[in-house]
């Protein structure tokens, strides 16, 4: 089992969380996030007064998909977020040692 | 044949003829004894019943219509604070403070009336001296369903009166952009208080009230200018609200930490109502439904259109854009500065007066404010005081006989019909405005700051007032 973390723009949320569901990704958490990467940020004037915001709205979505998945699934994100702009976003990939099923228990890649 | 269809033709001709005088016989002779019975004196008494009963007939019909539009006016008025003024502050400040910028403009709604009622809108509007009205009308004695000739001769007296209510609620309202983020509630409800009571009603009473100083439809001392509020409500607010700021000093923070509008939607909406609003405002200060109505909602109109076209030209060629921001803080600024002016200026007076004020106000804001340095923090004093002030000299300038003979019919009113003698009263006026704002606010915060002190603690500050003061927040993201 392995953790797949993708910081993405959110107008294209809906294009990879598509693309995710046609492989057959059953579950996702997205979080609305706010950062920065390479892109910096940019500057906002209210009054004459600027603010430079270097947070930008992102967002953040994790899913956890059994190994033979994983290339599958960043293939899948990949081809439904790129723009090919700075601001795209990153992927990250990390192992997961348990997985856990509230509702019965059931433990592994059954609880996923 | 043809004789016989001439023979029957004739004789009913002739039948129709004597039965036709018969039956105007009749009808002539019951005239004659109709027109004989009644005395001549009785004929008179008749007619000058009906003289009378259609003279309280037109006067009925025409304070049922004043009093409509008097009325909707009033409710306008009252829109400009809550939700108006309430929303265009409330998206200015941060999201910890929502609530508690809302509420002091709505707490004016609440203490404000009561006041009204107890005594100042009769140290405002009663019999006074020239510069502060009595207790005459105290707890509202004698403001009965009648009208009042000396202030609005078709509308009952306490239609004016809640009208005038609304003027004293939004006033004090302005003042709170100026020390937003950091006032304790309970001292601003003391100073607003005060404030009412020592700065707004004297000055009420001398521009509008019987015998004002300033008074110009009552014939004051120094005749001075303002249909609808220049120097009694923006001047007065404006200015106090620059005392307010510099006496209070700077918000935490400022100006290093980032301080952007959390939501300049809800200030969109807030400047949209304040301008529909102000209809009500400028356009009821004729106190009547007639032609000067037309005139002053026109003017408001066409003021506030072209400073949002200034404000937003003004802003496109310094900082290469058009805000959003910028447009609706251009419209309220031209909706202050026609203010005085709405009621004396043609349509074309008043997009010289808007546009002028769009550009000045812009620069007030954005130069004027960092070359000083104080944390206007809504810019009350950039918008109201200055903008005020702007229109109040303008409508010396471009007030017009034609629209409004207040000093007699074809007599000149303004600088460019050759009465340069108002622009000095004009002046005059607004530095009156000015003083009594400066030397007032500065005595009443220098008490309210000595018995319980006026800011909120540096933690409260930084929990924001929502939390501090209220024990509430506006947004709640847990639920």
């Amino acid at each position: 089992m392995q953790k797949i973390e993708a910081v993405i723009q959110p107008s294209k949320l809906d294009a990879v969380k598509d693309a995710l569901v046609e492989i057959g990704v059953d579950g996702m958490t997205i979080l609305e996030a706010r950062g920065h990467g390479r892109q910096k940020g940019h500057t906002e004037v209210y009054r004459g007064r600027e603010y430079s915001v270097d947070l930008l709205p992102k967002v953040k979505l994790e899913i956890v998909v059994t190994d033979e998945m994983v290339d599958g699934a960043v293939n899948a994100i990949i081809s439904a977020a790129r723009t090919g702009t700075i601001g795209d976003g990153k992927i990250f990939i990390s192992k997961i040692d348990e997985a856990i099923r509230i509702r019965n228990d059931e433990r592994g890649e059954i609880a996923l | 044949m043809r004789v016989a269809v001439v023979k029957v033709f004739l004789a009913l001709l002739l039948v129709l003829g004597v039965g036709g005088t018969v039956i105007t016989g009749q009808t002539a002779h019951a005239q004659t004894s109709a027109a004989a019975s009644p005395s001549q004196t009785d004929r008179l008494a008749g007619l000058e019943k009906q003289t009378a009963d259609n003279t309280i007939a037109i006067a009925t019909a025409q304070t049922a219509g004043d009093n409509g539009w008097m009325l909707v006016s009033a409710a306008l008025v009252l829109m400009m604070s809550g939700p108006g003024l309430a929303l265009f502050y409330g998206g200015l400040v941060r999201k910890k403070n929502v609530l508690g910028t809302m509420m002091q403009t709505f707490a004016m709604m609440a203490l404000v009336t009561v006041l009204w009622a107890l005594v100042s809108y009769s140290l405002a509007f009663g019999q006074g001296n020239a510069f502060i009205g009595g207790f005459h009308n105290a707890f509202l004695q004698g403001v009965g369903l009648a009208p009042d000739p000396a202030y609005a001769a078709t509308i009952p007296l306490q239609t004016f009166m809640v009208y005038q209510l609304m003027f004293a609620i939004i006033t004090p309202a302005l003042i709170t952009g100026a020390f937003a983020e950091r006032m304790k509630f309970s001292s601003m409800l003391v100073f607003m208080t005060l404030w009412s009571l020592f700065i707004y009603s004297p000055m009420a009473h001398m521009v509008w009230g019987k015998g004002g100083l300033l008074n110009a439809a009552q014939g004051g001392r120094i005749p001075c200018l303002d249909f609808a509020g220049g120097t009694v409500v923006h001047v007065t607010s404006g200015v106090s609200a620059l005392v307010t700021a510099i006496f209070l000093g700077k918000r935490l923070g400022f100006p290093k930490e980032p301080m952007p509008p959390h939501s300049v939607v809800l200030s969109f909406i807030g400047a949209c109502l304040l301008w529909v609003g102000w209809f009500g405002f400028n356009a009821g200060s004729a106190l009547s439904a007639g032609t000067l109505a037309t005139s002053a909602f026109v003017a408001t109109h066409f003021g506030a259109a072209a400073a949002a076209i200034g404000w937003m030209a003004a802003e496109w060629i310094r900082q290469g854009k058009a805000s959003a921001l910028g447009a609706i803080s251009g419209a309220v600024a031209g909706l202050v500065a026609i203010t005085p002016a709405a009621g004396f200026v043609t349509p074309l007076s008043a997009l010289w007066i808007g546009l002028a004020a769009g550009i000045f106000c812009y620069l007030m804001v954005v130069k004027v404010k960092s070359w000083f340095g104080y944390d206007d923090s809504l810019d009350a004093f950039g918008v109201h005081g200055a903008g005020g002030t702007l229109g109040a000299i303008l409508t010396g300038i471009f007030a017009n006989s034609t629209i409004n003979p207040i000093f007699g019919a074809g007599k000149a009113t303004g600088l460019l019909e050759g009465n340069w003698h108002q622009l000095v009263n004009q002046i005059g006026g607004v530095a009156i405005a000015w003083t009594i704002s400066i030397v007032g606010t500065l005595i009443i915060l220098f008490v309210v700051d000595k018995t319980m002190g006026l800011r909120v603690s540096e933690d409260e500050e930084r929990d924001g007032l929502d939390l501090s003061q209220h024990g509430e927040e506006g947004y709640d993201w847990a639920h």
